[in-house]
């Protein structure tokens, strides 16, 4: 197991140097310039020419690149050629908020999801299998701003239990951290909530078909044992994979809902950036992106081993 | 025995439990009982903090919270002192600037004439008023701690308006040590001596800035008037949070989370409506304009009968209304240095202001004998401010006879394009729209589109010798009629040889809570004066 983990970590490298290039070469090869959005609408042709030149723009792409990769291999992200901050702080600053609401959007996700799932498979053909793929397709059908709109409007507006925005750190109080991230939560889960439970109940209905639940059940297993133990555990590898990704993809960032919920998340900070060609933290959030990707992968492939004993590394 | 049915149970647990939560809430407007704190969500997040550097108004909101200037106009148009009393020689050659006592830093130093020298002279790199100024600066230099004098080896009549402008880019006084950055280079240090201290450590570019209360700030005795007058802070902290969602932050605004939006989208206002603690009013006494620039290099708009052509299709009500909807939001206006200031007059432009005429416009083009060359108009499509002006003009434009090939882009990409001065069928361009505040288009000196030096004048690029030497008679008039005199000149020769298409005036609306009080009329959104109730 271990050697195949070092294995694994080990081909990251030539992944994040692929990526590291091509994010490069792409940006360079996009229109705008960091330069005119530092200086405003009513700057000179001229004087965008002497900012170009003190933001290292006019170099060479090679000289560029090699600037970056080598600030970047001594664990230097660099600064933001608009706010002149460091990208790392800038970076570690929002990545807080999205963490927290992806781990919460997961746990309701997968609470909700795999029961549905398991359900709407044990009863196949039934109200419950017809009402869970039911609000599976709402969910996967509803946009997700939409979702979070009428979810304000009903919480925060006419009730008024939780506030219609902003993010507190669970580290300055829990309670203040649930009210604000339980609307973004509910409202990013709706889809995650769909996708999971639609997995479930396939990868379920495939396991219940097997000769061996027919063999526990023979011999007076109950139900639940059937269910949970039995056939869950072997239907998990796909659920799994499913949550994985989508743990990967809300931690990479959510812009619509942060922007509806107004939290300062990386999927903000990335669209800013992008608008504002500010490249070392484009650059930087597409790194994270792929390192994430690539070691919340590695995660789900290890963790299929303690769910399914067949698979070894 | 009674039986609880779950989903009652599950309803009545989520219920207690949010209501627990909600008692733990710490609303945003009162995040402090003992500080009074006012949260405001501005037009946009903050994210460059040298406000010479930069044109945008959030970086110069940002300057006047921070910095202070030595003069500024008030709301007659008049250079004031702020931090300086000044005197001109009768000559007009010589400036004094006398500091007035009790400036200081907000790091504790005082102000001296040295950092104003140094402040000037970076400025005077970046501004293009500043830099005609120092094109006739003899000297400039601090003759003690506290006067500086400023030799000119011709007159400069209009100077004070120059230094006294409220917009794009006033000069803001900092540190020498800070003032010494190069003007191409972003400052690194944010002491001003202004009303308000930035506090750095609570900085995030882009979502949130904290201002708090300078208490070594010493306000003058005049009443408030624009940037000039007395800034008497009466809150502890003022809090600039980024809100992307216009809706969010209106209901935010609603449900009293936030004390204040700078700008309210006009199609969102009527839900404010309905908020008993909130007023919407409209503050900025000048408002906006919207503009047309063709590019002057390349054929079609390289003919002046083909961009007269473009102004007579073109018309301001239809561009205002599709932009604004609600009519008492916008004003059809043709004067380019804006209707409500001194040297605005509508002269030569009923073309614009009375309607499309797509007949006169198909005629003019017949006598320029256009060819059908597309005209490749550039349209941004992330920016709500700018998103209509383009295919209405697309429109209007196609309907006089115009080959319009209109291309969807994002903002950043039009800013990219703009600079390009290749032909429009290899990646350059020949029509954009943008927005300027009306103090930032309000004198010749300032409008960059009326300067017409060729390769160095604004995106298009008009080598205009006319204009030149109206503005250079501008800057040598001795009076201010003299001055509306050449100013109505400029605005006949811009409507004859469209250095660009005035497209009219709007306002954005501003709201607040009921309790936020005594904010002053004021081009720039400031937060002196303001006082909040409990």
């Amino acid at each position: 197991m271990l050697s195949y983990i070092l294995k694994r970590v080990l081909a990251t490298v030539p992944v994040m140097i692929i990526v590291a290039v091509f994010v490069f070469l792409l940006l360079r090869l996009t229109p705008g310039d960091p330069a005119a959005i530092l200086a405003g609408d009513a700057a000179t042709p001229a004087q965008l020419e002497r900012i170009r030149d003190n933001l290292g723009l006019n170099d060479p792409l090679h000289v560029q690149f090699f600037t970056w990769t080598g600030q970047m291999l001594q664990g230097d992200l660099g600064t933001s050629l608009i706010s002149n901050t460091s990208v790392a702080d800038m970076i570690g600053d929002r990545l807080g908020p999205t963490i927290n609401i992806a781990l919460m959007t997961i746990i309701i996700s997968v609470l909700l999801a795999v029961p549905m799932g398991v359900i709407a498979a044990w009863r196949h053909r039934t109200w419950a299998d017809f009402a869970v793929m039911s609000f599976s397709v709402l969910g996967f059908s509803v946009p997700v701003f939409v979702i979070g709109y009428v979810l304000i409007q009903i919480f925060a507006i006419e009730l008024r239990w939780v506030p219609v925005q902003g993010y507190a750190s669970p580290t300055d109080g829990l309670g203040d951290f649930f009210i604000r991230a339980i609307l973004p939560s509910l409202t990013l889960a709706t889809i995650y909530v769909a996708l999971i439970a639609r997995m479930t109940r396939a990868s379920m209905l495939e396991v219940l078909g097997e000769d061996y639940i027919r063999t526990a059940r023979a011999k007076g297993v109950r139900e639940n044992t059937v269910l949970f133990r039995h056939a869950l555990r072997n239907a998990a590898v796909p659920i799994l994979t499913i949550i994985g990704t989508g743990f990967a993809l809300l931690i990479s960032g959510v812009v619509v809902t942060e922007s509806v919920f107004n939290i300062p998340g990386i999927g903000r900070l990335t669209v800013d950036a992008i608008l504002a060609r500010d490249y070392p933290v484009i650059q930087a959030m597409i790194l994270l992106t792929a390192g994430i990707y690539v070691l919340v992968n590695l995660l789900v492939d290890i963790s299929y081993s303690f769910f399914d004993p067949r698979i070894r590394y | 025995m009674k039986t609880l049915r779950p989903l009652s149970a599950l309803r009545g647990s989520m219920a207690a439990t949010l209501m627990a939560g909600a008692t733990m809430l710490t609303p945003l407007a009162a995040q402090a009982e003992e500080e009074k704190v006012i949260t405001a969500v501005m037009h946009s997040g903050l994210r460059v903090l040298d406000p010479v550097i930069t044109t945008a108004h959030i970086t110069r909101n940002h300057g006047y919270m921070v910095y202070d200037v030595l003069t500024a106009v008030d709301e007659n148009f008049q250079p004031q002192p702020q931090m300086a009393e000044f005197a001109v020689s009768d000559d007009g050659l010589t400036y004094t600037f006398t500091l007035r006592d009790g400036l200081k830093f907000h790091d504790g130093a005082p102000v001296t004439g040295e950092d104003v020298v140094a402040s000037l002279t970076r400025w005077g790199k970046r501004d293009s008023g500043g830099q005609m100024i120092f094109d006739v600066t003899a000297s400039l230099e601090a003759t003690d701690d506290k006067t500086v004098v400023w030799t000119l080896s011709e007159p400069f009549p209009p100077l004070m308006n120059v230094i006294s402008k409220q917009s794009a880019v006033p000069p803001f006084i900092m540190p020498k040590r800070v003032a010494e950055t190069s003007a191409d280079e972003t400052i690194t240090e944010y002491v001003g001596s202004g009303p308000f201290v930035f506090e750095t450590d609570e900085y995030e570019p882009g979502v949130s800035v904290t201002y708090s209360k300078f208490d070594g700030y010493v306000p003058r005795s005049e009443e408030a008037s624009w940037m000039a007058g007395g800034k008497v802070v009466n809150v502890d902290k003022v809090v600039w949070t980024t809100m992307p969602d216009s809706l969010t932050a209106i209901n935010a605004l609603a449900a009293g989370e936030i004390d204040y939006l700078e700008q309210v989208q006009v199609d969102l206002l009527p839900i404010l409506q309905t908020a008993p603690d909130v007023t919407v009013e409209t503050r900025d006494p000048l408002g906006y304009v919207t503009i047309g620039r063709p590019n002057f290099l390349h054929a079609p708009f390289d003919n002046p009968k083909v961009r007269q052509a473009a102004l007579e299709a073109l018309s301001q009500e239809n561009v205002l209304a599709t932009m604004m909807g609600d009519p008492s939001y916008y004003k059809v206006c043709g004067a380019i240095f804006g209707c409500d200031t001194p040297l605005g007059d509508e002269a030569g432009a009923e073309a614009i202001t009375s309607g499309a005429h797509p007949d006169k416009a198909k005629a003019l083009l017949e006598e320029a004998g256009y060819d059908g060359t597309p005209i490749v108009l550039m349209a941004p499509t992330d920016v709500v401010s700018l998103s209509n002006q383009p295919v209405v003009a697309a429109q209007a434009l196609r309907e006089a006879g115009f080959n319009v090939d209109m291309q969807p882009m994002d903002w950043q990409t039009v800013v990219n394009r703009r600079a390009q001065q290749l032909p429009p069928a290899e990646g350059g361009w020949n029509i954009f729209f943008t927005n300027w505040m009306v103090p930032e288009i309000s004198d010749p000196l300032i409008n960059v589109m009326v300067n017409g030096r060729g390769d160095d004048a604004w995106f298009g690029w008009p080598s205009d010798e006319k204009i030149e030497a109206l503005r250079s008679d501008f800057v040598a008039a001795a009076s201010d009629a003299e001055r509306k005199e050449v100013a109505v000149k400029i605005q006949e020769h811009v409507m004859d040889n469209v250095n660009y298409i005035h497209l009219g005036e709007y306002t954005m609306p501003q709201a607040r809570q009921n309790a936020i009080q005594n904010m002053i009329p004021s081009p720039v959104p400031v937060f002196w004066n303001v006082t909040k109730e409990d």
